[in-house]
């Protein structure tokens, strides 16, 4: 969610602006249908176009650790065939209507997305029902399929970032899911067989497990309707769940290189976060905003971007998910410099912990999280994704008119207590992509920090 | 959006500056655009969106690659960022602040009428910038092997033209330029009488336009910036170019020149890379991916708003132990295809509907819409050319689509970049093999 402040500074620095004062218009109609599947509906005629986004509960946290990637395939093959069509039907169907079908994976839960004009809802309900319950994993297109996944798996190999932040998440997830790359690893991608993926299916894919968002031309009665057509017959089973150990804490500054014939150094410093039912999210988010997630006028952007010439991009994140996720700082510099902005990088990170921001710092930061809040909802896909994030994290239909007032809240004191209390300069990991040779870094850096 | 996608865009989206936006078009209907002209000669485009309580507001100028002078590459790009770095009335750092946390018009339009004629683009700011940009540079495009590619072959493609050069620069024009060439361009070209105010989303012209006029209407008419004449002479035979460099896997991407938005062949163009290109059941994706299992990624590009012809772009990336020249085969023989015999009535059909569809999408985004009006208007094409798209595209037939496949997708005309991976020496063995 903190994730998305950043991308929203993005878009408001291309001159998108809003008024705050009508945040509190979205008021989605929450139903859990006989088979327990939750729906949330926003009516809005204004344009003759629907969207609806399933989340099922089915993310990578459930692939086991021989299966890494295992959740991810299975949202993949969905579009590929379902019992009564072929994976060119299902293509050829949506297409002729100009029309879009996809789905993903992810860490906590895969999401199935739909785009159709309002003539054709009926339609577009019809093919998301059926790749959602019945895909067939026919053995042709499984491994079709997983061929295209570990070549791409192979492709990423090509991106500093991605390498980064899979050696990172290694580090600080130790015995816990979420260290695992939700679309897993060459090896065990290539092991994966059809009947992992109707097995997998079979438990997750229920309705009791899914989280529907329909936002669009659609009005109440006529979305449930099509709700109770298409889904009606989708049978719930209840699941007990695996508990997840909490992840085993750095015992020390843990440093990882990673050799690349590149020009820059890609750096990514952090730890465990917190998840996105923590209190203190919002104090968090504020003060992330000031740290590195405020776009352009964030401090590390200030010293390091601005003071320096030294980045294009940095910046920090809380993937606040389901559990704990990470806090990241993420720069990229030219391999020779590598040294001289993680001094930086530790020397707002202490500041942070160390002085109260400042008066009129922290009111821009609310400013902007505030004012800038109505262009998280501004489009049908945007509301429906965010309508999905707000019932998975259990957030309550009046997050629409809570976030701002939580927002509004947050003092100087809390903004000092939670970088103290979540920014940890004992129990880090940090991960440099570079050409080593150039980049040169200097193991003192880290091991002086305090 | 796919890596690909992502990576294409990113080259050519580098700046709102510049005349090569991304991204497809589609429009039509009921798109009611208010259009006023300043005394000063600035044009205002406002749309009336009230769906959600947002506006987009957009300065575009009619200024990019396009206008830069050899051993300058970067100049447009670089005054773009320098437009963030203040001015007498608001400091550095300010424009990125206050634009994030405006939820006023008026101070939107006030900030940028004050940057159109104050920039202070101090040295000690522009040397610091100039770092920055070498730094987007090499993420962008130095260590991201397939971005690397595009540019070499654009650089092959126009040998004359300014887009022979990347948006972004080469280091050397980078490291060569002056503030002194900084605020030239910057006077020449910001100017009112070159450039046009967007505004799309809740607010009515009449609450609107007095306040345009008031921040904007004082700034004095410059002259009309000299328009660029450079004319890329007619390619006679295929061009080839091979990059070889750390990668995973070998990468197609190749083009063919082009008209822009001028010719009447475009909307039968833009159906033609519809047919082959959008969607799993579109002749690429179902031919090299799906039935052939060549290909991890394909597709097709056509951006016909441009202010000069640009290309229409076919990439691919290359599954794993398969020949990069197999898969440019399979690319070609979808292209012949589409030489050879019209398109089906179903294709045909299909490529409308999608058209029709994205039309009504791209509304949803006040953004989006204003970027559309914003291209079309500061190419030259004119903001009618998106509220008369989808009509035009209406009228299109198979034999239209047939046609400008035969007339323009033709070898002597294209340009072909090929990407072969040297991490291994059986790598390096297999992909020289497919170059052949």
């Amino acid at each position: 969610m903190i994730r998305a402040a950043l991308l929203i500074a993005a878009l408001v620095c291309d001159g998108v602006l809003s008024g705050a004062s009508h945040a509190a218009e979205i008021k989605p109609t929450r139903v859990v249908t006989e088979n327990g599947m939750t729906v949330l509906i926003v009516d809005q005629p204004f344009l003759p176009i629907v969207t609806v986004n399933v989340l099922v509960k089915a993310g990578a946290v459930y692939d086991p650790d021989a299966k890494a990637g295992l959740s991810n395939m299975v949202a993949e093959m969905l579009d590929e065939g379902t019992k009564t069509r072929s994976a060119t039907q299902i293509a050829e169907q949506i297409e002729f209507l100009g029309g879009e079908l996809a789905a993903e994976g992810g860490e906590d839960s895969a999401t199935a997305r739909l785009r159709i004009l309002r003539k054709d809802a009926d339609i577009g309900f019809t093919l998301l029902a059926d790749i959602l319950m019945n895909p067939k994993f026919d053995p042709k297109e499984v491994a079709r399929v997983r061929d295209e996944l570990v070549g791409s798996l192979q492709s990423e190999k090509d991106e500093p970032s991605i390498i980064a932040t899979k050696a990172f998440n290694e580090l600080v997830f130790k015995g816990h899911p979420y260290r695992r790359p939700a679309n897993g690893d060459e090896k065990t991608v290539t092991k994966l067989s059809r009947q992992d993926l109707v097995e997998f299916h079979d438990k997750f894919y229920r309705p009791n497990r899914a989280i529907m968002a329909i936002v669009g031309d659609l009005r109440e009665a006529e979305a449930l309707a099509l709700v109770k057509k298409h889904f009606g017959g989708w049978t719930p089973q209840e699941l007990p769940l695996p508990a997840f150990p909490a992840p085993e804490p750095l015992p020390k500054p843990t440093l990882k290189l990673i050799d690349k014939d590149l020009t820059q150094a890609t750096l990514v410093l952090g730890h465990v976060g917190i998840d996105r039912r923590n209190p203190d999210f919002y104090a968090v988010a504020v003060m992330n905003y000031i740290l590195g997630g405020g776009g352009f006028s964030s401090r590390l952007v200030r010293r390091i971007r601005d003071e320096q010439g030294l980045a294009y991009d940095v910046g920090s994140v809380f993937e606040a998910n389901v559990m704990p996720g990470s806090f990241a700082v993420h720069v990229q510099t030219r391999n020779a410099a590598a040294n001289q902005v993680l001094a930086s990088v530790f020397q707002e990170l202490k500041r942070i912990r160390t002085e109260p921001v400042g008066d009129q710092e922290l009111a821009d930061a609310k400013a902007y999280l505030i004012g800038s809040f109505p262009l998280r909802l501004d489009t049908t896909a945007k509301l429906a994704s965010l309508l999905n994030l707000v019932e998975l994290h259990g957030l309550g239909l009046s997050y629409f008119d809570e976030y701002p007032k939580a927002i509004a809240a947050v003092t100087k004191e809390d903004v000092l207590r939670v970088a103290q209390k979540y920014l940890n300069p004992d129990h880090y990991a940090l991960v440099v992509v570079a050409k080593l040779a150039e980049a040169k870094i200097d193991a003192n850096v880290v091991s002086t920090t305090k | 959006m796919t890596a690909i996608q992502r990576i294409l865009c990113r080259v050519s989206v580098a700046s709102l500056l510049t005349l090569i936006p991304a991204g497809q078009q589609a429009m039509a209907g009921r798109l009611t655009v208010h259009e006023f002209t300043l005394t000063n000669g600035l044009k205002v485009l406002l749309v009336e969106e009230p769906k959600a309580p947002v506006v987009t507001v957009q300065i575009w100028y009619k200024v990019g690659s396009r206008n830069e002078v050899m051993g300058r590459a970067g100049l447009s790009h670089m005054l773009e960022h320098m437009m963030f770095k203040g001015t007498p009335k608001y400091g550095k750092g300010v424009f990125s602040k206050i634009i994030e946390t405006a939820d006023k018009l008026e101070l939107a339009l006030e900030m940028e009428a004050d940057r159109m004629k104050g920039l202070l683009l101090d040295e000690k700011e522009f040397k610091l910038e100039r770092e920055v940009v070498k730094e987007e540079r090499r993420l962008r495009v130095e260590d991201v092997p397939m971005a690397y590619l595009v540019e070499q072959m654009n650089a092959q493609a126009f040998m004359v033209h300014p887009y022979h050069w990347p948006i972004i620069g080469w280091f050397s024009d980078l490291d060569a330029m002056t503030r002194e060439d900084l605020k030239a361009y910057y006077e020449t070209h910001y100017v009112p009488n070159n450039a046009t105010l967007v505004i799309v989303g809740d607010v009515k012209p009449e609450t609107a336009l007095p306040l345009i006029k008031t921040y904007f209407e004082g700034i004095p008419q410059g002259s009309p910036p000299p328009p660029p004449s450079i004319v890329e002479p007619e390619q006679k035979g295929e061009r080839r170019i091979v990059v070889k460099r750390d990668a995973q896997l070998p990468f197609l991407y190749f083009g063919y020149k082009v008209p822009n938005f001028k010719s009447s062949d475009v909307h039968a163009l833009a159906v033609l890379e519809n047919i082959l290109s959008t969607g799993k059941s579109a002749r690429l994706y179902d031919a090299l991916v799906y039935r052939k299992k060549l290909a991890l990624q394909v597709g097709a590009g056509y951006n016909e708003l441009a202010a000069d012809p640009e290309l229409f772009t076919f990439y691919a990336t290359v599954k794993p132990a398969v020949r990069i020249a197999a898969v440019e085969r399979a690319v070609l023989a979808e292209i012949d295809r589409l030489k050879k015999e019209p398109p089906t009535d179903h294709e045909l059909q299909k490529a409308k509907n999608q058209v029709e569809a994205r039309y009504l999408f791209e509304q949803d985004s006040v953004f989006r819409q204003a970027m559309l009006l914003g291209t079309a208007e500061t190419v030259g094409a004119g903001w009618q050319y998106v509220a008369d798209y989808v009509d035009k595209l209406r009228g299109i037939t198979k034999e239209d689509v047939h046609r400008v496949a035969k007339k323009y997708l033709n070898e002597d005309t294209r340009t072909v970049g090929i990407l072969i991976p040297l991490p291994s020496r059986s790598d390096r063995a297999d992909a020289m093999g497919g170059a052949r």
